[in-house]
């Protein structure tokens, strides 16, 4: 070990040494870069340049593939990038310059194939969500036929989003919430009664919804306070309870376990989708189809979820986010560097439960029908293990989680061939949860920490105050 | 660092820096700690003066860490008085105690384990707003140049030694004016101990008044310009350093175990 005072002499001449080796070193990483965004925008461009519609002699819709043209628009993205990278804004470089710096280490050292896979599977699977409705509509060959695919979409991203959304509690705050699903209850019964009673458009109850949730969440973090792992745990779980007991017996406001009937369908900004000729089809020229307001509600969903998904990621990087992750390593050492606890826990509650409402307010408006029965103990289990089977924390492995927990019971009904293997009259769909519990303990006992156990400092809040590079770089060797 | 004078160390008056006026930074009347109906501080009088390193030494079970944590306000004093610079911070919340410029490095450590030991520097300086985070920083490489090796590795992975710099740098970067140090040589290998004990005795001259728990009697009392014994939740003796360590009762107590 160096004496101590031996640091400051070997600590300035690399800071010195490394600043002109940067430059030269600078141009790799520029074109790694700017490959890397020619790549985003291939996978944006599948489904909104690649193919263009035509009417073919026989008046028929066909496909006319455009490769060429996305081909010009990677090849102008990777170069406008590239020149970027170089020199061309100055404050996009400096900071990215300095992001390398820092992160000098943790790139060279830690950096496996599975997680440059997660790395570039981000964008990827992005532009699969965004193209998705697309996809299995050429697949199944129409978007009518494709309904069954997209209303399953739809039900995958609600998850997503729920389980980004609970992570924020549990995965980054370490609350262990078995609750949840009365956030997704509150949101859904707002925008129903508001619905109904006010005749608001979802539009406006939504962040009500959101709001209404929130407050929830605070009055339930504040007795909790002082509480930690399995208590809390308990007293969530109760507290879920509550609110489905209160839906089923407060007749007069919810109607009791009869439901919500006939909600308010949601509209394109105010524009209905119906047949009618102020119409969402008629507005735009189209020709009126249910699948409309099928592929909007897909849309809306996916937009929800990774508007979650980026608060979450901005949060993580600033000190709220950081306190909250230091609040789930260790309570005591947060509260002696001077972090306030109490609205620590609170705030968690409450953004956690902001997005628990405007997912609730989502499956109302998409259900058109709402009872106490769909926000019962199953479904809180169902978002928890997404989050913790996800790894806690991670929000790719979250998305991964939900997708085949959500996804894969619904992927056994298509396996109707194995009857054939197994005699008649067997049906895979019934061994759904017997299945879903071998991959629950082939999990923890491959990958006790879930999916994506990594968890991605997230320095970015010393960015403008970084270290310097030598600094970093000198323990390395 | 380890010079001369630490096999034979100076009487507190006659030591240049050793409370020069004797301004009282933290001064603790008669405090009483319960944990339930248990009373785990009988009335504790204990004074830390402005650039002074203050020992707290005593068995297992004494209420050392319980008197350490009470500064903090968790848990409270039931009765008692604690004043820190003129203020007094009985009953005040811990996270706002923290905002006085009073730094602790608690027991057994608390690092974040999942964080990098980057986060938890900053973690650190999160009071001050991250005002002066990156001289804080190296400031602290240089005086832990083992951190600076680590500063991407997770806290969890670090070994016990590298574990203690750590939650003492974490303190630091708060620019403590009292630092609280609560049995910093716990579980550590002898060498490593001398390590943590000459950069308290580096931070202390640098000014930083140092109030110190320890089991490790025999090098706390030698770098203590004062210090108290506490057996089970009441202070029964003091003195500066040397005289402690002369001390017959002390030296039966908690030398001659042969804790060295």
């Amino acid at each position: 070990m160096n004496a101590p005072s031996a640091a400051p002499t070997t600590g300035s001449p690399p800071h010195a040494a490394t600043r002109p080796g940067q430059g030269g070193s600078e141009f790799l990483p520029a074109v790694k870069n700017a490959a890397l965004a020619a790549l985003v925008m291939l996978g944006l461009s599948i489904p909104i340049i690649a193919f263009r519609t035509e009417n073919s002699m026989a008046n028929e819709l066909i496909l006319l593939p455009r490769w060429r043209v996305v081909a010009v628009l990677c090849l102008i993205v990777f170069a406008v990038r590239l020149l970027l990278n170089l020199g061309g804004i100055h404050i996009a470089r400096r900071r990215s310059a300095k992001r390398r710096e820092i992160l000098v280490t943790r790139v060279e050292a830690p950096t496996t194939l599975g997680q440059r896979i997660f790395f570039y599977a981000a964008p990827v699977l992005l532009g699969v969500a965004i193209g998705y409705p697309l996809i299995t509509t050429l697949v199944n060959g129409g978007l009518s036929e494709s309904r069954y695919w997209i209303d399953l979409g739809i039900l995958v991203l609600t998850y997503v989003m729920l389980g980004w959304g609970l992570n924020i509690v549990v995965g980054l705050a370490g609350l262990l919430d078995l609750g949840y699903v009365a956030f997704y209850a509150v949101g859904a019964y707002s925008y129903a009664l508001l619905a109904i009673t006010f005749g608001l458009s979802f539009w406006i109850c939504l962040p009500v919804a959101g709001i209404l949730a929130a407050l929830w969440g605070i009055m339930l973090g504040f007795p909790v306070l002082r509480l930690r792992g399995d208590y809390l745990a308990i007293v969530t779980l109760a507290f879920g309870e509550i609110i489905r007991l209160v839906l089923i017996n407060w007749v007069d406001l919810t109607n009791g376990g009869a439901g919500i009937a006939s909600i308010p369908r949601v509209s394109f900004f105010g524009i209905p989708f119906t047949a009618d000729e102020d119409g969402f089809a008629a507005t735009f020229g189209l020709e009126f189809s249910t699948m409309h307001r099928i592929v909007f509600l897909y849309y809306l969903i996916l937009v929800l979820a990774l508007v979650t998904n980026i608060v979450t990621m901005r949060l993580r990087r600033l000190p709220v986010g950081r306190a909250w992750e230091a609040l789930r390593e260790d309570e005591i050492a947060c509260r002696s560097l001077g972090i306030n606890t109490t609205s620590t826990k609170l705030t968690a509650f409450a953004i956690g439960a902001m997005f628990g409402g405007f997912a609730g307010a989502f499956f109302a408006v998409r259900q058109g029908f709402i009872s106490p029965e769909s926000f019962n103990f199953l479904e809180s289990a169902i978002i928890l293990s997404i989050v913790v089977l996800g790894g806690m924390g991670s929000q790719m492995g979250v998305a991964i989680a939900a997708t085949a927990m959500v996804a894969g019971p619904e992927m056994l009904r298509n396996l109707g061939f194995l009857s054939a293997v197994f005699g008649d009259g067997f049906d895979p769909n019934e061994y759904r949860l017997l299945l879903f519990g071998a991959a629950m303990v082939a999990m923890m006992v491959w990958r006790p920490r879930g999916l994506v156990s990594h968890r991605d400092p997230s320095i970015v809040l010393g960015e403008r105050k970084a270290i310097s590079g030598a600094l970093v770089k000198e323990g390395h060797g | 660092m380890s010079e001369a004078n630490s096999t034979a160390q100076a009487p507190a008056q006659a030591s240049p820096q050793a409370a020069p006026a004797a301004r009282p930074l933290l001064t603790i009347r008669g405090v009483k700690t319960f944990y339930g109906n248990i009373i785990a501080l009988k009335g504790v009088d204990i004074d830390v003066n402005e650039g002074e390193i203050v020992t707290l030494i005593g068995a297992n079970g004494a209420g050392k860490s319980t008197l350490m944590m009470t500064i903090f306000g968790n848990p409270r004093a039931r009765e008692g008085t604690i004043t820190y610079a003129g203020n007094e911070i009985t009953r005040m919340a811990t996270h706002d105690i923290a905002k006085l410029n009073i730094a602790q490095s608690p027991e057994g450590r608390r690092i974040f384990p999942r964080m990098t030991v980057f986060e938890n520097l900053q973690m650190g300086a999160s009071i001050n707003a991250f005002a002066h985070f990156e001289q804080d920083l190296e400031r602290v490489c240089s005086i832990f140049p083992r951190l600076k090796e680590r500063l991407h590795q997770r806290g969890g992975t670090l070994s016990g030694g590298e574990q203690q710099m750590l939650a003492i740098a974490r303190a630091l970067m708060s620019r403590p004016k009292l630092l609280l140090l609560d049995e910093p040589s716990l579980g550590l290998a002898p060498l490593v101990v001398r390590q943590i004990f000459d950069v308290i005795r580096e931070l202390n001259r640098e000014g930083m008044t140092i109030f110190l728990v320890e089991q490790n009697a025999y090098h706390a009392l030698k770098l203590a310009h004062r210090a108290y014994v506490m057996v089970t939740g009441s202070i029964t003796l003091s003195g500066t350093g040397k005289e402690l360590l002369a001390d017959p009762q002390v030296r039966a107590a908690y030398l001659e175990g042969g804790r060295h």
